[in-house]
């Protein structure tokens, strides 16, 4: 498991559901739902650049534009059906919480960050591992692509 | 007070149509003394995104199942949480969710433990009355709180246990899984998380007729004579069969088992929910691996009576 430091604005998320009772930090994530952004015409007029993150209970499609070193900036692309608004909501987080950081600090976010939002209870252990996976798959990405550079 | 059956042709072919409302029934009777319609949906957010207007939301997850046991609610939680979305024992109660029913068929066959006696489900599910351009809204509904009595559960007639299917080896069981997880190629459905059992297989001698089967490209059920091709004539069940269904953790068999009791008559009929997240888990019972569904092995017995 990772044991570095949640990132400024993610901490900031996870402080707002904290701050709620738990009906409310479904109302939050719902929140999150339907602001994800569509995804830039240069994604969505090609599907298939885009990666299923199978491990998600609903589907969601993943891509990645990583920068040039030194910080190698990661820029996160997500997409997922109207039916499936706790996926969308879990991707809502991670990209408000990630979006534009650099690849080390992303790789940095500890593994447990879902389960800190306080939603377990009210969505269950199961389905918080749809966004368990995301994170595992965003870092993994990462890793592989760095690693390619060197 | 309980409504009149929707009676369109295609239901009346069933052996219980009075089980299947179609979108135009449940469109036309919106609002009526007696009826509650209830959404029940795999995510846990979709309700509110918007819903059928007047439609309560029941989680399976977080209202049908007990917190700490691995159970369903008792009497008590049952008639609180009947009472909190304004459901009478006497209520029409029509369920419809996301994912061709799998939920509202599994919430249904949660209402039948508790033998409340008019819970329907809405043909096509969510999907099919939204694809229909039927209104959705996201007001919350006025619920007026009801007075239900406390009933206690009744597992014997629907239910299966670890322990009842060891003893009912040999007779009729049917696999719901998709094929790998039938094979043991996979443990759990294609695209989804991995449920944490140690062991890939079936139950040994269980068909494989995968849920799906029952299902048309609408998610509405299929008709009769499809039903009865895929299940009598290919899986062989025979009237007066008794049957176990089981999937992975009990929502996709409730579908099936909605299907072999409702659509055709199959008077004994469980669910085994504890499934394969039990079976393929559980200490010192026998498994089978590959396309085949294999024997009855020679040790059931002795796991039967350590089961017990």
């Amino acid at each position: 498991m990772t044991t570095g430091t949640v990132p400024a604005k993610l901490a900031e998320i996870i402080d707002d559901f904290q701050d709620l009772t738990e009906p409310d930090r479904l109302q939050l994530l719902l929140d999150f739902s339907r602001e994800l952004p569509a995804l830039p015409e240069r994604y969505s007029d090609h599907p298939e650049l885009l990666e299923q993150v199978v491990e998600c209970q609903s589907p969601l499609f993943l891509t990645m534009e990583i920068g040039e070193a030194p910080g190698h900036p990661v820029h996160l692309f997500f997409s997922a059906p109207p039916e499936a608004p706790t996926t969308r909501g879990f991707a809502g987080v991670l990209l408000e919480g990630l979006d534009g950081l650099p690849a080390a600090e992303v790789l940095a976010v500890p593994d447990d960050v879902p389960d800190r939002l306080g939603l377990t209870r009210a969505i269950t252990p199961l389905r918080m591992r749809g966004m368990s996976a995301m994170l595992g798959r965003i870092k993994r990405k990462i890793r592989e692509s760095v690693r390619d550079e060197a | 007070m309980t409504l009149a059956p929707d009676t369109q042709d295609k239901f009346a072919e069933y052996a219980h149509p009075g089980r299947l409302v179609s979108t135009d029934w449940l469109a036309a009777h919106l609002g009526a003394d007696g009826l509650v319609v209830v959404e029940s949906d795999e995510d846990v957010l979709l309700y509110e995104t918007g819903h059928i207007a007047g439609a309560v939301k029941i989680d399976w997850h977080t209202e049908l199942n007990d917190e700490v046991t691995r159970d369903y609610i008792d009497g008590a939680g049952f008639s609180r949480l009947m009472a909190s979305k304004g459901i009478a024992r006497d209520s029409t109660v029509v369920i419809y969710g996301d994912k061709s029913n799998w939920w509202a068929a599994y919430a249904l066959w949660v209402f039948t433990l508790f033998g409340h006696e008019d819970v329907r489900l809405l043909d096509g599910g969510r999907d099919k009355w939204v694809a229909e351009g039927r209104d959705i809204t996201t007001d919350r509904p006025d619920v007026v709180a009801t007075d239900y009595p406390v009933v206690g559960r009744d597992d014997s007639s629907i239910r299966a246990y670890l322990g009842d299917v060891l003893e009912h080896l040999g007779k009729p069981l049917i696999d719901v899984r998709s094929g790998d997880e039938y094979t043991g190629a996979r443990t759990t459905m294609p695209a989804y998380p991995e449920e944490g059992a140690l062991r890939g297989g079936h139950i040994p001698t269980a068909a494989s007729v995968p849920w799906a089967r029952a299902a048309a490209e609408d998610g509405t059920f299929r008709t009769r004579a499809e039903l009865d091709a895929v299940y009598r004539d290919e899986a062989g069940l025979k009237d007066g069969d008794d049957v176990v269904a089981y999937c992975r953790i009990g929502e996709r068999s409730s579908h099936t088992w909605f299907v072999l009791t409702h659509l055709l008559g199959f008077e004994r009929v469980r669910n085994y929910d504890g499934s394969w997240t039990e079976w393929g888990n559980a200490v010192r019972v026998p498994i089978v691996r590959g396309a085949e569904p294999g024997e009855v092995p020679a040790s059931v017995n002795r796991s039967a009576q350590a089961a017990r």
